[in-house]
């Protein structure tokens, strides 16, 4: 297992990039891998990620679909703030693992 | 051993032919995974597959429940042909499967149109199958970007890193 610094703290990583332990991720830390993807928080990243953590952490489906049904933007805005690959993307800087989702 | 470099997937063009519930999820599914994946992602429906995109039959697919061997009952007991032959077995079963996936959080054709292009999915239909089946623009969902002949489609295939699926 490799190891990163983000925003001055050492976090555990695969070698996708993805964190190993959601427990490490901050608002900074989320904010550098953001960053790092040229990507630039808002406060509606902010709850986004809020969300996707929840999801992940209560062992449910993470799914674009899910996404523009969670009330905070539809799916055509995440597709604008997560630019490429959304979902991969929201949950790299979320601190979670990658989404294991066809849909 | 002499390295190969990777070559990513660039561009996609799914082409749908049919209208089972089977066939068209198919270009659906395989098209918003493209989308996902930050790959540029068109859809052409053409002859029956343009039932997909149809307003009026989009949402109320069927899945062939004669002369399909993969279909069993639930349980998994063998789905005798006579069977799928009678009055509103093949509606039962076709709403039946719609409701599974709807289960699995696979949304409804209209919906599933509207999450690929949403993401800048493209989706067109075919024009000599339009004019066979006598449709104009007006029938269609509207997602669908345009109404196009070969040649054009053909003409959006450029650049390395271009794939035609046909499903």
């Amino acid at each position: 297992m490799a190891e990163k610094t983000y925003a001055g703290v050492s976090v555990g990583i695969n070698e996708e990039g993805y964190m190993t332990d959601a427990s490490q991720w901050t608002k900074e830390v989320g904010a550098a891998i953001a960053n790092d993807e040229g990507i630039e928080l808002t406060d509606k990243h902010y709850e986004l990620i809020e969300f996707v953590r929840t999801k992940v952490e209560n062992d449910e489906t993470l799914t674009i679909r899910g996404i523009g049904k969670s009330g905070i933007v539809d799916a055509k805005e995440f597709y604008k703030m997560f630019p490429g690959a959304p979902l991969k993307k929201a949950t790299k800087i979320s601190g979670v693992p990658k989404p294991s989702s066809c849909i | 051993m002499e390295k190969v470099e990777k070559q990513p997937l660039k561009k996609i063009l799914l082409i749908c032919s049919k209208a089972s519930i089977e066939d068209v999820y198919a270009a659906l599914v395989m098209g918003n995974g493209a989308v996902m994946e930050g790959i540029e992602t068109k859809l052409f429906f053409t002859f029956f597959g343009l039932d997909a995109i149809t307003k009026k039959t989009m949402n109320k697919l069927h899945t062939a429940t004669t002369g399909n061997p993969g279909m069993r009952m639930p349980g998994g007991l063998p789905f005798p042909t006579m069977l799928g032959g009678l009055p509103g077995v093949e509606a039962g079963v076709s709403a039946m499967m719609r409701k599974q996936m709807d289960d699995l959080d696979i949304p409804p054709v209209d919906e599933f149109l509207e999450l690929i292009t949403a993401g800048g999915g493209e989706i067109y239909a075919c024009k000599l199958a339009m004019d066979m089946f006598k449709l104009t623009k007006e029938d269609l969902h509207d997602e669908v970007n345009d109404v196009i002949t070969v040649g054009e489609l053909y003409e959006m295939c450029d650049g390395p890193g271009t794939q035609i699926v046909f499903t």
